[in-house]
C-alpha cells in the first residue's frame, strides 16, 4: 500500500483518542479506547508479536485500516461532532466497524458503507428462571434438539418459506408478523429497539432480486460469526438494574446473534449501485458513496432498509420461538421472556443535544449497538428508569456482557456503545496459528457444549482472534458509555 | 488462472489472475467458491446461465461475483465450475454447472462482495518478475477483492 501515512493520535483523556481534523474532514475522528485497546488499533503490531510482511504494509495497513475509515467518514457532508469509533472498532469497508457518526437532516447524507450489508444484524437475549444445575443435568440433549429445531448454515433455509405476499407483509411488520403468526407472545414486541417494527418500511423500494434472496431465509441462523448461545449469569454488577432486566445469578439466559441474511445483503448492494449512477462513484472510498438525506434516492434506501431491517427482526423473534419450544419441552413451567433485542447496523432519526440544543438527527451505528440512558422515550416503558438493556457478546468461549444505557452515552457517543469484542486478527492468520482439534480442546477444558453445522467455522472464530472483550466492556463501563449489570459464562454454543 | 488469500483482519480478502480478463474472473469466483464451500467437491449436476451488463469493470466483477451469491440463496444452487465465461467490454455471458446446496453442509456464509479495496488491472512482468502497471494488450489481468463474510 503505496502512500500509507503511519497515523498517530492525539490522547484526549485516558479512554478518549482524537485523530485531529486534516486534509476534507468536516470533524475530526474520536475512538474511544484504553492504551490496551489503542495499541492494536494503531498498528503496533509488534505489541502482539507478529512482525509485518518485508517490504508489504499491507499487515501494518490493515490494523490501521480503521482509523483511516472513521477518517473517511468524517469527510462526509453534514457530519455532526465528531466520526466515531467504539472501544471494539475495527477494519471494515466504508465505515470501519465500530463506527458511528450522526448527520443534519438537511445538510447530511445517508451511505448505505455506513450501515453495512448485513443490516439488522443483531442480537436478542432471553431470560429464564431455569437453574444451571438443571441446565446442565440435561445440556447435551437440548443443546442438540435446539440445533436441529433452528435452520442455519447458508443458502436457503430448510423449512417452507413464505409466499412473496407474506414477505412483503414481513417486510412491513417485522416481529409483529411472526407475532400474528404464532411466533412468540405480544410481550416480546415491545421489548425490541423500534417495537421490533421500524417505521417507514416500503417494500416498493426493495428489488425483486433482494426478495427472492429472502424468501428461503426467514426463520434461520445463516453462518459464519453468526451463532446461538446458551449461558448462565456469573456475576451481577448492579442488582437494581438486573432484576429490572430479569436477570438472576445463576440462571440460565440464551442469545440470538443474526441478522437480515441474503435479503439485506442485495438492498445494500442494489442501493451502492442506484447511488453510484445517481452521484458518481465516491472518490474516498467506493463503499462510501452517499445520497443527501432527503432525496428521492435517499428515502428510497431508508425505505428499502427499515424492510431489511424488519426481516432481521421477525427472523430473530422466529428463532426465539423455536428455542422457547424447546425449553419448554424440558422445563414445561419455566418462564422464557426476551431481555431485549438490539440492532448493530442500522440508521435512524434520533433526536440528541447538538450545540447546547435538541435537534433530530440521523444516526449511522455500523457494528455499534444503541445505549439510550434513563428517560429516553425510546427505551421501553418496563426499563425507561434505569435506561436500555444493551447486550455485548463475547467471542467463542468468552464470558459475555449485559450493560445498561447511559446519560453519558447521550453526551459524548450519541447514545452507543461497543457491539462485541471487535476482530483484531485475520482469517488467514487464525488458520496459522490455531485448529480446529485446538479450538474444540480449548471449549472442551473451559466445560463448553460445542455444535455446528461444519467445524471449520470455529477455526476462524476462535477466541483468540477477538480483542478481549473484557477490556472492551471495562472501557464502556469507566468511560460511561454503558455500565455493567453482568457477567455471563458460556455453557452451550451453537453455530450454523 | 490462479488465486491467493492476502490478509484482512475481518474479511476475506483475495488476488486473482489470469492471461485474459475471462480467466482472472474464473479465478476470481474461484476464490469465492472456495470460501463458501471449502474443499468440498460440488457434483456437476444442474447447468445455469445468467449475464451481467455493469459500467466499469470493477462493477462488472462486482456484479459477476454476487450472482453466485444470489444462486445460493435464492436457488440454493451451488457452483461446481464455470462451463464458459465471455466477456466483452463491460458485459459478460456464463454458463455454470453445479448441484442443490442441501446435499452439501457448508462453512462459510459470504455475506456479500464489496468495493472495499477493490482493484481490477492489467499488468505487465518486469524482469523482475515483479508486477506493474501496463497498458500492452497482452498483460496479464489482476484483481483484488474483499468479501464480506
Amino acid at each position: 500500500m503505496s502512500g500509507f501515512v503511519y497515523m498517530k493520535l492525539k490522547k484526549v483523556s485516558d479512554f478518549e483518542w482524537e485523530i485531529p481534523v486534516e486534509d476534507g474532514m468536516n470533524v475530526p475522528g474520536r475512538v474511544f479506547a484504553s492504551e490496551e485497546l489503542i495499541r492494536d488499533i494503531e498498528g503496533e503490531s509488534a505489541a502482539r508479536g507478529i512482525p509485518s510482511k518485508e517490504g508489504t504494509s499491507e499487515k501494518f495497513h490493515s490494523h490501521q485500516a480503521s482509523l483511516e475509515q472513521v477518517r473517511n467518514v468524517a469527510r462526509l457532508p453534514g457530519i455532526i461532532g465528531a466520526s466515531l469509533a467504539m472501544p471494539d472498532v475495527h477494519q471494515g469497508y466504508g465505515f470501519p466497524i465500530g463506527g458511528v457518526a450522526a448527520f443534519d437532516l438537511d445538510e447530511g447524507v445517508v451511505s448505505p458503507g455506513g450501515v453495512g450489508f448485513d443490516i439488522n444484524c443483531g442480537i436478542r437475549a432471553l431470560s429464564t428462571d431455569v437453574d444451571e444445575k438443571d441446565f446442565m443435568a440435561k445440556r447435551k440433549e437440548i443443546l442438540h434438539s435446539i440445533f436441529r429445531a433452528v435452520p442455519s448454515g447458508v443458502g436457503r433455509g430448510r423449512r417452507g418459506g413464505v409466499s412473496k405476499k407474506e414477505l412483503d407483509e414481513v417486510l412491513k411488520l417485522g416481529s409483529e408478523w411472526a407475532v400474528k403468526k404464532g411466533f412468540g407472545v405480544a410481550e416480546d414486541l415491545e421489548r425490541c429497539e423500534e417495537s421490533g417494527k421500524m417505521a417507514g418500511a416500503n417494500p416498493e423500494f426493495v428489488s425483486d432480486r433482494a426478495k427472492s434472496r429472502g424468501l428461503g431465509q426467514l426463520g434461520t441462523l445463516g453462518a459464519g460469526n453468526h451463532f446461538l448461545e446458551i449461558q448462565k449469569v456469573e456475576e451481577i454488577y448492579d442488582e437494581k438494574v438486573a432484576k429490572k432486566f430479569g436477570i438472576e445469578k445463576g440462571k440460565i439466559i440464551v442469545m440470538i446473534h443474526c441478522g437480515s441474511r441474503g435479503l439485506g445483503h442485495q438492498v445494500a448492494s442494489d442501493y451502492i449501485k442506484r447511488f453510484e449512477e445517481e452521484y458518481g462513484v465516491c472518490e474516498i472510498d467506493r463503499e462510501l458513496v452517499s445520497a443527501p438525506i432527503g432525496s428521492k434516492l435517499g428515502m428510497e434506501y431508508l425505505g428499502a432498509m427499515a424492510c431489511a431491517v424488519n426481516f432481521a427482526f421477525c427472523n430473530r423473534q422466529m428463532i426465539m420461538h423455536y428455542v422457547r419450544e424447546q425449553l419448554r419441552y424440558y422445563f414445561p413451567n419455566s418462564s422464557v421472556d426476551l431481555i431485549y433485542d438490539v440492532c448493530h447496523n442500522i440508521a435512524k432519526v434520533e433526536e440528541h443535544i447538538v450545540d447546547g440544543e435538541k435537534k433530530k438527527v440521523l444516526v449511522m451505528r455500523k457494528g455499534a449497538t444503541r445505549s439510550f440512558g434513563p428517560g429516553r422515550v425510546e427505551v421501553p416503558e418496563v426499563y425507561r428508569k434505569v435506561g436500555q438493556p444493551v447486550i455485548i457478546p463475547g467471542s467463542m468461549g468468552t464470558s459475555s456482557y449485559i450493560l445498561a444505557g447511559t446519560k453519558k452515552a447521550m453526551e459524548i457517543s450519541f447514545g452507543s456503545t461497543a457491539h462485541g469484542a471487535g476482530r483484531v486478527m485475520s482469517r488467514h492468520e487464525a488458520w496459522d496459528k490455531f485448529s480446529e482439534k485446538g479450538v474444540i480442546e480449548e471449549l472442551k477444558s473451559k466445560d463448553i457444549e460445542f455444535e455446528a453445522g461444519s467445524k471449520k467455522g470455529i477455526v476462524e472464530e476462535a477466541p483468540g482472534v477477538y480483542k478481549d472483550v473484557d477490556e472492551v466492556v471495562r472501557v464502556s463501563d469507566e468511560l460511561g458509555i454503558g455500565k455493567l449489570v453482568a457477567k455471563l459464562k458460556p455453557l452451550a454454543v451453537m453455530k450454523g | 488462472m490462479t488465486y491467493e488469500f492476502l490478509e484482512h483482519t475481518a474479511d476475506v480478502k483475495f488476488r486473482a489472475e489470469g492471461s485474459t480478463i475471462e480467466e482472472m474472473f474464473v479465478a476470481a469466483a474461484g476464490a469465492l467458491n472456495e470460501t463458501v464451500r471449502g474443499d468440498i467437491t460440488i457434483l456437476e449436476q444442474v447447468e445455469k446461465s445468467f449475464g451481467v451488463v455493469a459500467n466499469d469493470k470493477e462493477s462488472l466483477l462486482y456484479d459477476f461475483l454476487e450472482e453466485f451469491l444470489f444462486l445460493l440463496d435464492a436457488e440454493n444452487f451451488v457452483v461446481s465450475k464455470i462451463k464458459s465465461l465471455e466477456v466483452e467490454g463491460n458485459k459478460l455471458k456464463c454458463v455454470v454447472v453445479g448441484d442443490d446446496a442441501d446435499n452439501y453442509k457448508f462453512t462459510n456464509d459470504v455475506k456479500a462482495v464489496t468495493y472495499s479495496e477493490m482493484s481490477v488491472k492489467q499488468v505487465l512482468r518486469d524482469d523482475g518478475g515483479q508486477m506493474a502497471e501496463g497498458k500492452t494488450s497482452d498483460g496479464r489481468w489482476v484483481c483484488e477483492v474483499v468479501l464480506d463474510v
